[in-house]
């Protein structure tokens, strides 16, 4: 199990009252397992991330994280947890303008305290793998959105962290370049990085073997539980019918509308 | 920390405008300092060089009745009052650093030389061999005191420049006239000149009698002719050249001892040789010259604090304006200290920068000061490393709250800001 929240509580105060954002999350994921959450704004998918990203701490319960708890962490524990375990990647890129593609990948190296010459050669081959070996010095003003995203999941990549953590990898894109991406997903999914996706968009969040629904702070059941078991080698969008119970009792239908890989992974450019 | 280094060099380069903008507080405050305290240094020195050593590190011993130096202008001498031999001048020569010892007799605003119709009222001096030695005169027309003029009281004299254009019009040759001193013909042989010339600064009456004594001109004649015109030979004055300006008080103390000791003046008698304290005295003036310019140092000062102020503001500007890089790179790793010193060496970056700059501007005005009122800068250089330590250490301190801030933010909201 790579990842393993139990039982995970966050409340926030809020003036007098306290809001309890997540109320008993249990999520557990394995090793190459690639999974989409979803959930309406508000629902608290994002404070679920940034625990799971370990940027913040849940009011109770217990968060494993490769076998290691995470859940009573100091800032500085968390940031080398996040420098060595997680690569993040934003709906916004989040790249350094001032900084070249290669130099932005090679970042996290930098606090993870990497020599710079290995820096640099981990970092061209993390920019080649995601296609742009031949941007290493474009600034991000020079680069297409795709190809920024791109960079980012490099950057993402480049420290071979244990779980690749995307929230609305593309929301900032047009379907072309997102499809692109999530194809990228595929393949290093394939090649067995861990993924996990938050999403709101239903078409994107096909793209995972599982899917969980999250409303007011809970997981309705939204697994698609078949794929989960499935060999790697083979992507299916399929995605049967499930009934993800809601809070309030009711039945929400999950769609099955097809996905298709229309593009054939042609360049944004 | 070189790779910090050469970031924060980047920073302050991507915004150069808001870059100089915020070194120039540093710049000017830096530039003050440097200026002030090279022109305070230079001031020093000349000080130091000119009025005390007066270009030859003289050291005058005067003898003194009680508290009070004799002085023969209007005063008869004083009872028991001797002249030195030759064994107290050898006596002399052997103190440390002393290199000529001269022995000479003076009066000021003598009434009673002329020539033709002309009168002169300066100063006339008694003079042995040593005396232009020790001050730096030299013959400039005509000749020099010889040994025969010493041993055959010859009534010959010496003028420098003032005495002749007292004495005589323009038209005339002074060599070979003769001048009359208390009725006697003397003889001009020559015209003296001093070799190194100096504006004294005047800041006392002492000063003041010192200064119109010289300039109300001299006129020296053999040492050995005195009793022909005085009914006493005065007790003699003596000087010493010190080998530096430093040795000077030495030079006299040690001097003024040798004499007293020579002469049998005890500890107790009304009658003994001191040395002026010339140094006591310019560094007297050299602590006024500091002490005013020490508080131009504080204004200075608050200019380097205003500055400081505006590090500071152009710091948590860039904060702000960084959040989202800070939240990213905290997202990706970044520990707390790794921030701080980022925003800390840019900070430091800058002051430094608007430090070196200062320096460079500071010692431009320096120069542009000692040319302007012609008086000398020294550039000093601890005063440069000081400066230049003094505002990154600015830079420091201004920097650390921005960047204390800038560490402590949440990942989270510094990611989800616009």
């Amino acid at each position: 199990m790579i990842l393993e929240l139990k039982n995970i509580y966050k409340d926030y105060p809020q003036g007098k009252l306290t809001v309890h954002v997540l109320k008993d999350i249990s999520l557990e994921v394995e090793e190459g397992d690639y999974i989409a959450i979803m959930g309406p704004s508000g629902s608290g998918k994002t404070t679920l991330m940034n625990l799971i990203g370990c940027l913040d701490v849940p009011t109770s319960g217990s968060y494993y994280l490769a076998g290691k708890d995470m859940s009573r962490l100091s800032d500085n524990q968390m940031a080398e947890i996040r420098n060595q375990y997680i690569g993040f990647v934003f709906q916004t890129f989040n790249l350094l303008p001032k900084l070249s593609a290669l130099d932005n990948v090679a970042l996290p190296l930098l606090y993870a305290g990497v020599k710079k010459k290995e820096r640099r050669a981990r970092a061209e081959e993390a920019l080649r793998k995601v296609g742009l070996g031949d941007r290493l010095e474009f600034r991000s003003n020079q680069l297409s959105g795709g190809q920024c995203q791109r960079v980012a999941i490099a950057r993402a990549m480049v420290g071979n962290p244990k779980i690749l953590l995307a929230d609305e990898p593309t929301g900032a894109l047009d379907t072309k370049s997102g499809d692109q991406i999530m194809e990228l997903f595929q393949q290093l999914n394939e090649e067995g990085v861990t993924i996990v996706m938050i999403t709101h968009e239903p078409d994107i969040a096909r793209c995972a073997r599982k899917i969980y629904h999250i409303r007011d702070g809970e997981f309705s059941k939204g697994n698609s539980g078949e794929f989960g078991n499935e060999d790697n080698g083979e992507f299916s969008n399929e995605e049967n019918g499930e009934f993800s119970i809601e809070e309030s009792g009711e039945f929400v239908k999950e769609d099955s509308s097809e996905f298709n890989k229309e593009d054939s992974g042609e360049a944004a450019e | 920390m070189i790779e910090n280094i050469a970031l924060a060099f980047q920073g302050v380069w991507s915004h150069k405008l808001r870059s100089c903008l915020t070194m120039l507080g540093i710049i000017i405050g830096i530039a003050s300092i440097i200026s002030i305290v090279s022109t305070i240094k230079g001031t020093n020195e000349q000080i130091k060089e000119n009025l005390i050593g007066a270009g030859n590190n003289a050291v005058k011993i005067q003898l003194y009745q009680g508290e009070e130096p004799c002085d023969f202008s209007w005063n008869s001498v004083p009872d028991g009052a001797l002249p030195l031999t030759e064994d107290i001048r050898e006596d002399l020569l052997g103190v440390k650093d002393v290199e000529e010892v001269s022995f000479f007799l003076s009066r000021n605003y003598v009434e009673n030389v002329f020539y033709q119709n002309l009168a002169f009222n300066g100063s006339l001096y008694g003079i042995d061999s040593h005396y232009f030695d020790v001050y730096g005169y030299y013959v400039q027309w005509g000749r020099g005191f010889t040994e025969q003029d010493y041993s055959t009281y010859r009534k010959v004299c010496l003028l420098d420049h003032t005495a002749v254009s007292t004495l005589y019009s323009n038209d005339v040759n002074p060599i070979g006239t003769t001048i009359e001193i208390w009725g006697e013909p003397f003889t001009v042989i020559g015209i003296v000149d001093q070799a190194s010339a100096f504006e004294p600064v005047i800041n006392s009456m002492q000063d003041y009698n010192t200064y119109m004594q010289n300039t109300s001109g001299q006129i020296f004649v053999p040492d050995t002719v005195w009793g022909m015109l005085y009914r006493f030979d005065e007790p003699q004055q003596v000087v010493l050249r010190a080998a530096n300006t430093d040795a000077m008080t030495n030079v006299g103390n040690r001097g003024a001892e040798v004499i007293n000791e020579g002469m049998g003046n005890g500890e107790d008698s009304e009658l003994r040789y001191k040395s002026e304290n010339l140094l006591e005295q310019a560094k007297q003036l050299q602590d006024l010259s500091a002490s005013t310019n020490q508080q131009l140092i504080w204004i200075a000062s608050i200019s380097l604090l205003v500055g400081g102020i505006g590090v500071m503001n152009i710091m948590l500007v860039s904060v702000t304006e960084r959040t989202r890089e800070i939240g990213l790179k905290k997202a990706i790793g970044a520990k707390k200290r790794k921030i701080r010193l980022q925003f800390l060496t840019e900070a430091a970056v800058l002051t430094s920068l608007g430090g070196i700059i200062g320096v460079i501007a500071g010692i431009g005005m320096a120069t542009i000061i000692s040319r302007v009122t012609s008086t000398p800068t020294a550039i000093s250089v601890p005063a440069i490393l000081v400066s230049v330590i003094f505002s990154m250490v600015i830079g420091i301190i201004f920097g650390l709250f921005p960047a204390i801030k800038a560490a402590n933010l949440n990942p989270i909201e510094a990611l989800r800001h616009e």
